[in-house]
């Protein structure tokens, strides 16, 4: 049976264009704000990264720390999360989900109680920032018993060498990071190289999807097409809080920003 | 769990970095594996290299000025009753504290690897305050991030810093600390490291940086193990080495030469910050038992909650107020190699007032710490005991606190 990630791209791919990944924080601003955000950017996005919130985040940027510490202040935790996949879930139109967040998170809940969680409630994939390849070998195969993606990070600076491996190992998704940056940041390199580096990695096996992030917005998102997916996370958390700031309704306006990104890219 | 013999101990790890199998590691984004692995393969290189030591040497005696003075504390311990109270007088050293060792080797493995930018991060103001000194010292640009709270408390040094010509960056996220000051360090240099060098600036972070500051303040204990010779012809018979202990980097290096001897006859003491008396925040994960945890690209026994959510910590002192501590102390403290303890906010404040009451020396808030138990201790120790207490800073940057806490007399 194919993972649902597999064949959301497969879907995207059908109608000629990337796959559209959002990133939201769970609990952002709280537990049910985030589930119902969830719910009304499904029929946009195709896939849904929700991020773990950690207060020692030592790879995001303002936008997505400002998110976390609003959701941890809020007084979210692990269990919570859970319970925001599952009731999701139940959404008849749900899209694949993706846990994204630090190590020490799933290091304390337990590896294999956290996985069988994550399978229980409906997680299908996972990225753990500061779980590098071959520190994760052994969760990777974990995963693959529970039929759960660990989605490996490649970045500019990963070496050819260091790329043929990771992606030997991997599941059948990889996420490559746009530029030197932390979530977020402005992107300091042209599409053009961006692609071209995305193409190398591509190459290695054209069988593995290969998604973009960090940095991407509504003005370069269109640029960079051609990937098999893309993923927006700073410019929605940016959303959420300017919406908060204004005493607008999040959830609308954030609907309204992935409908936007969708559009860009059709 | 076991210490080998005969091996330094920073190069105790196995091959993923991992200190007794658990302890260290890399736990970091993916851009930083390629900068961590660059630097780890230039510092095993050049750690072996005679001109680069001579280099350093050089460096750490005409610039830094070693050794820093061994000297008995006599009026304290005849005070005090006991044991022989000595002081290894760390804060001699150029800039006033034993940060300067790390920062001076930190700067020349960056102009090795061609990198024209140092970051680095700092609680206490000290590594900044060294790293700033380095840096100018070899012609490098200089980022500090500081918590904006740590900011406020430790001015003196951040006006040496900008003297220095480094630029200050306050960090507001978090509890405004030294944690979050090493978050936002890290996170500058994951979207920087093509161009800028990172400077951690105690034992703690990805296993490199650990074995760095390990292998750079480990000049303390090479001059005390002279110097204890020089005085008594011999390693004394009963050795006591108090440090205080936040992210690890002063004690360890007090510690390193002597880790081969055996306990009964060379222990090792280990003060961390058991905060306020009346709070039950703290900053000693070793004392109270915390579990273990990730932080900073490494595990390592962290305050944290059931959540893995780091817990924010609390002490006078802004150098020891870490929720964490260095993976080779979580080391040395099972395999039962050093004792770890804590001594409060008021503990230490007392004791730097016996101590400068009694001696020409002004311990700052961190050995203070240290001061506190081993003058406990001391008292029931017979008198050829040699009780050596690591003063690692000057107390000039605690001047506000100690002010507000002690009175004008004290600052």
């Amino acid at each position: 049976m194919l993972n649902p990630i597999d064949l959301a791209f497969k879907k995207a791919k059908n109608e000629n264009r990337p796959a559209l990944l959002t990133y939201t924080v769970a609990g952002d601003s709280t537990k049910n704000q985030s589930l119902i955000i969830l719910n009304a950017i499904s029929k946009h996005a195709d896939i849904l990264e929700l991020g773990v919130p950690h207060n020692t985040p030592v790879a995001d940027g303002s936008q997505i720390q400002t998110s976390a510490y609003r959701a941890i202040k809020n007084g979210i935790k692990i269990e919570d999360i859970f319970w925001i996949v599952k009731k999701y879930k139940k959404n008849k139109n749900s899209k694949p989900i993706i846990l994204m967040g630090y190590y020490n998170m799933i290091f304390q809940y337990g590896e294999k109680k956290f996985l069988e969680k994550c399978k229980k409630v409906g997680v299908n994939g996972l990225i753990v920032v500061d779980l590098p390849w071959p520190e994760n070998k052994s969760f990777i195969k974990k995963c693959r018993k529970k039929s759960i993606y660990l989605i490996q990070l490649l970045s500019p600076t990963t070496s050819k060498e260091r790329l043929n491996k990771i992606i030997r190992d991997s599941h059948a998704m990889n996420y490559f990071i746009s530029m030197l940056s932390t979530t977020g940041g402005k992107l300091k390199v042209s599409s053009k190289k961006i692609m071209s580096n995305y193409f190398k990695i591509k190459k290695i096996n054209p069988k593995k999807n290969v998604v973009i992030g960090f940095g991407i917005t509504e003005k370069s998102i269109k640029s960079l097409k051609k990937a098999d997916g893309l993923v927006v996370g700073s410019a929605i958390c940016k959303e959420i809080s300017v919406s908060i700031q204004k005493r607008q309704n999040p959830v609308t306006n954030v609907a309204n920003l992935v409908k936007k990104l969708k559009y860009k890219i059709l | 769990m076991k210490l080998k013999k005969g091996i330094p101990l920073i190069d105790q790890g196995n091959s993923l970095g991992f200190w007794g199998g658990k302890f260290g590691g890399n736990f970091v984004p993916e851009t930083l594996k390629k900068p961590i692995e660059d630097l780890e393969i230039l510092f095993n290189k050049l750690k072996k290299d005679k001109k680069f030591i001579s280099e350093r040497d050089k460096y750490f005696k005409n610039w830094i000025g070693t050794p820093t003075r061994f000297i008995k504390l006599e009026n304290l311990t005849n005070h005090v009753g006991g044991a022989q109270i000595w002081s290894k007088v760390v804060s001699d050293a150029n800039g006033g504290a034993h940060k300067i060792y790390n920062a001076t080797v930190h700067c020349l493995l960056a102009k090795r690897s061609g990198k024209k930018i140092i970051c680095g991060d700092t609680g206490a103001g000290y590594a900044g305050k060294m790293l700033s000194m380095a840096a100018k010292k070899f012609g490098l640009k200089c980022k500090i991030f500081m918590g904006a709270k740590d900011i406020e408390r430790q001015q003196p040094n951040v006006r040496a810093m900008k003297k220095n010509g480094a630029q200050v960056i306050p960090v507001y996220s978090g509890s405004q600390t030294l944690v979050d000051a090493v978050s936002e360090c890290m996170r500058f240099w994951v979207a920087n490291c093509d161009t800028t060098a990172m400077c951690v600036g105690s034992t703690v972070g990805p296993a490199v940086f650990v074995r760095i500051c390990g292998w750079s303040t480990s000049q303390i204990s090479r001059e005390l193990k002279i110097q204890l010779i020089e005085e008594f012809g011999y390693i004394p018979k009963k050795l006591k080495l108090y440090n205080c202990v936040g992210g690890g980097s002063s004690s360890f290096g007090f510690w390193n030469e002597f880790m081969d001897y055996d306990k009964k006859q060379c222990e090792f003491i280990g003060v961390e910050a058991g905060g306020p008396a009346k709070s039950r925040k703290h900053a000693a994960p070793l004392t109270y038992g915390s579990k273990i945890g990730i932080l900073h690209g490494a595990a390592q026994y962290v305050n944290q909650n059931s959540d893995g959510q780091i817990e924010e910590t609390e002490s006078i002192s802004a150098g020891l107020d870490y929720p964490g501590i260095s993976p080779l102390h979580c080391f040395l403290k099972d395999t039962k190699r050093a004792r770890y303890t804590a001594a409060s906010d008021e503990e230490a404040l007392r004791a730097y007032k016996l101590v400068t009451k009694y001696e020409k020396l002004r311990p700052s808030l961190e050995p203070s710490h240290a001061f506190s138990v081993a003058i406990r201790e001391a008292k029931k120790m017979s008198k050829n005991t040699i009780v050596v207490v690591n003063s690692c800073g000057d107390a000039y940057k605690d001047k506000k606190i100690l002010r507000s806490r002690l009175g004008k007399k004290y600052a």
